[in-house]
């Protein structure tokens, strides 16, 4: 039988105290303009996905492996529930827009990596009203676990389905828990937070170091980077940039390319 | 005031106690989904909004039974809803107490939910409905109690309750607009991507909200005697079909924009509602019944002969009720994830315990409603307004007693 | 006054219920725990200092743990200089719980004695629960 543990009967105690008191003093991180001064101002991190590397799901397999291991994502198996950072999907459900029926076999059959599009203009930091999800100096969309309240707007928001719920306590579906990493708790949202904690520390984020080289990574504001070079070279689409988000994942498609 | 809630007839303490009932069930299951999360509810990845903000949203409507008698009563001085205008404002403060209370229970981390009012988020429409609804449902909850308690004593109403009820005025606006404004603005979302969003919740709500009204005033003529007229209702009764003929013709708006322009994000959700879009076709029967609830409704209150009869007239304020339950509860918000990001359509079935969490939140509401009335219908009864014997059919036997005990109140309940 | 008894009855009985908690605790009172450093990191330490005295870390470890918190994932600072000038990561699993990886004894004792159920514990430190 469930028992409601004291710290939950405390905490809405003192929640329906404060409420009754009126609105009290607001946090210090609260108005604050430079409070998203996280990461290196004008940086603008991103990732180029070579599409057609990816025509076997063993060569995503690994990779989204290595995020979730590293991350604590939980594997769930009911699909409504799971908990996604990056996974793979067939190309003419990611890119309704540009599938047709004549495309080739290696667009087909590939299994587009995707994951959070940390959009220039990201609709889910719009709707937070916590500002629990909020963008970096450095382009990058993260997320405040202690302040999410669960109210899943970003949910409903995102238009590229990036964003999970955890519907129930994750440490029951983790095997093995990476003590570096926190896990999170039931009731909040998670997604990719492009290992902003290894970019922090000068590294590259889990995916990109794991795909020998199929998913670029890099800093779209500077010319020479790996991933500027790349799109100059390649014709490269994003996920439905026409809603104007913005999206900082470009996905190349080399096929489409020597057709065009 | 407030101890006219505490006596009543015997069939008053039995609707009262099945109240209190009901919200221990849904506080039980309140209280298994707080222990184990949102896993109880029919909620998913792709569909993560589903019967609690389906209510909520369309509760927000039910409220503007407030503003639709306070409109023509204190700016156009239409003294025939001078009987019922506070009913209307203490619908509306039911209505968005329990709107409020399902944001709540639909929270992941509800004990963090004061956080919306620590770190203030002008960008999030979310931010601005707290404070329409919270201000709303103040204003109208003051001005009831205030009027009424100076109906008590005999004296005319204070000033400044009749400038807050003209405040209250375009807050009611507020509340419909800017709860469509959650929706409204989500790039992506082609369903709810439509610059007649918020007139479409303002004419549902304006359709709604006094039908309700209109069933609860009936009610409480044969309960507790309560003094409506007859010409209040027939008014009412005309606001309700112009409403809900306007709420029609947006829809048919929205269709023609979908259908005719042929763009697949647009059409794909409506689809999914009345025909079923890749073998999930679950909503198909009750959009279906939407619209015939919604015609017979409109065709029912259109007819004056049909809209004077008590006989014709309940079914059909049920029938636009329902339709409009159907259409911008269930229908607006699950439509609106079909199909997800990866056009792919994934269904909501909802959980047992999400509906006695439902169950009980609705006895909330009832119960906050049931009080409010009882406490006007007894201020009433002792002023001696209660309702002749020939427009309250008073056959309730217990309803009498009851109805003259605001007088004896020193008689000890038997 | 007629109601009289029954009015003092029920303000007893409330009262009573109010109290309760206090009334249980009086009969189930411990003594204050002492906060364990018995650990090999901090035994292998030539200068037992952390990031403040331990003075205002009794008083104030929540707070300065919430204002970490902010501070690495809304500000991305990372980095603490104490009084000394000795800097630390801002971390709870790294700085915090490296030393006192005891948190039986120094964390939960301390807590379990005022009553307070920190939710720390639901994402960090998981191994160990």
């Amino acid at each position: 039988m469930p028992v409601m543990r004291r710290r939950d009967f405390l905490i809405a105690g003192a929640v329906l105290g404060a409420a009754g008191l009126g609105l009290g003093g607001c946090s210090s991180y609260g108005g604050s303009a430079q409070e998203s001064a996280g990461g290196e101002a004008g940086r603008h991190w991103g990732f180029v996905v070579d599409v057609e590397a990816f025509r076997e799901k063993a060569d995503l397999d690994a990779i989204c492996e290595a995020c979730h291991s590293a991350h604590n994502v939980p594997r769930i198996d009911n699909p409504k529930e799971e908990i996604k950072w990056i996974w793979g999907e067939p190309f003419e459900e990611t890119f309704a827009e540009y599938a047709n029926e004549h495309m080739g076999e290696s667009l087909r059959d590939a299994s587009v990596p995707v994951m959070c599009n940390h959009c220039e203009e990201p609709p889910c930091v719009r709707v937070c009203p916590t500002r629990a999800t909020f963008k970096r100096a450095d382009g990058i969309v993260e997320m405040d676990y202690h302040r999410c309240i669960g109210c899943r707007f970003c949910m409903a928001a995102c238009p590229y389905g990036a964003r999970s719920l955890n519907f129930s306590d994750p440490v029951d579906y983790l095997e093995t828990v990476n003590s570096e990493y926190p896990v999170r708790t039931r009731g909040v949202i998670e997604k990719c937070m492009m290992c902003a904690d290894r970019i922090d520390k000068g590294l590259m984020p889990l995916c990109a170091e794991a795909s020998n080289g199929t998913i670029l990574f890099g800093d779209l504001n500077d010319p020479d980077s790996e991933v500027s070079r790349a799109l100059e070279e390649s014709f490269a689409v994003r996920r439905r940039a026409s809603l104007g988000t913005g999206p900082s994942v470009y996905y190349i498609v080399k096929g489409g390319e020597q057709r065009a | 005031m407030l101890e006219k809630a505490l006596r009543g007839s015997k069939g008053y303490y039995v609707w009262v106690g099945l109240l209190l009932a009901g919200i221990a069930v849904g506080v039980a299951a309140y209280a298994n989904q707080l222990m184990n999360g949102l896993t109880l509810t029919g909620m998913s990845r792709d569909v993560s909004w589903g019967l609690y903000i389906s209510q909520f949203v369309f509760l927000v409507g039910v409220a503007a039974s407030g503003v639709m008698v306070a409109i023509p009563y204190y700016l156009h001085h239409f003294k025939t809803y001078g009987k019922i205008v506070v009913i209307g404002e203490f619908m509306a403060v039911a209505a968005v107490l329990t709107a409020v209370l399902f944001v709540v229970v639909d929270l992941g981390q509800p004990m963090r939910v004061l956080n919306v009012i620590l770190f203030p988020t002008p960008n999030s429409m979310l931010f601005w409905d707290m404070c329409v609804l919270s201000s709303y449902l103040i204003v109208n909850l003051v001005i009831g109690w205030t009027v009424l308690g100076a109906e008590k004593k005999g004296f005319p109403p204070p000033r400044w309750t009749h400038v807050l009820s003209i405040v209250a005025i375009p807050l009611a606006v507020g509340i419909h607009t800017v709860t469509a404004f959650l929706f409204a603005g989500l790039a992506g979302r082609e369903y709810w991507l439509t610059a007649i969003m918020a007139a479409r919740f303002l004419s549902s709500a304006f359709a709604a909200g006094p039908a309700l009204l209109i069933i609860l005033c009936l009610v409480l003529r044969r309960s507790l005697a309560f003094n409506v007229p007859e010409r209040a209702i027939d008014s009412l009764a005309k606001t309700v079909c112009y409403a809900m003929i306007a709420n029609v013709f947006f829809y048919l708006l929205e269709v023609f924009t979908a259908f005719y322009s042929n763009m697949p994000g647009h059409k794909a959700p409506i689809e999914y509602l009345f025909f079923g879009l890749d073998g999930h076709a679950q909503l198909v029967p009750l959009m279906w019944l939407a619209v015939v609830l919604a015609a017979v409704g409109i065709l029912l209150l259109l007819v004056p002969k049909w809209r004077r009869s008590h006989k014709t007239l309940v079914p059909a304020l049920v029938a636009v009720f329902f339709a409009c339950l159907i259409d911008k509860g269930l229908g607006l918000v699950l439509g609106g994830f079909v199909p997800n990001s990866f056009e792919q359509v994934v269904e909501y079935v909802p959980n047992p315990n999400e509906l006695l969490v439902i169950l009980g939140v609705y006895c909330i509401g009832a119960l906050a409603l049931t009080v409010l009335c009882k406490v006007a219908a007894g201020v009433r009864a002792e002023n001696g307004d209660a309702a002749t014997s020939e427009t309250a059919a008073v056959e309730d036997s217990a309803a009498r007693p009851d109805a003259a005990d605001g007088a004896r109140e020193e008689v000890p309940a038997a | 006054m007629h109601k009289g008894g029954r009015i003092i009855a029920f303000a007893a009985v409330f009262c009573l219920v109010v109290l309760s908690p206090f009334i249980v605790n009086l009969a189930n009172a411990a003594p204050a725990p002492e906060a364990s450093l018995d650990t090999p990191t901090i035994n292998a330490l030539s200068q037992k200092e952390c990031v403040a005295d331990a003075a205002y870390m009794r008083d104030n470890h929540m707070q300065m743990l919430d204002e970490w918190r902010n501070d690495v994932v809304r500000a991305g600072s990372r980095e603490y200089e104490s009084a000394s000038g000795q800097v630390y990561e801002k971390s709870l699993d790294g700085t915090c719980l490296e030393c006192h990886s005891n948190r039986e004894e120094f964390c939960d004792s301390c807590h379990d004695y005022a009553g307070v159920q920190p939710y720390c514990w639901e994402c960090h430190d998981t191994a160990e629960s």
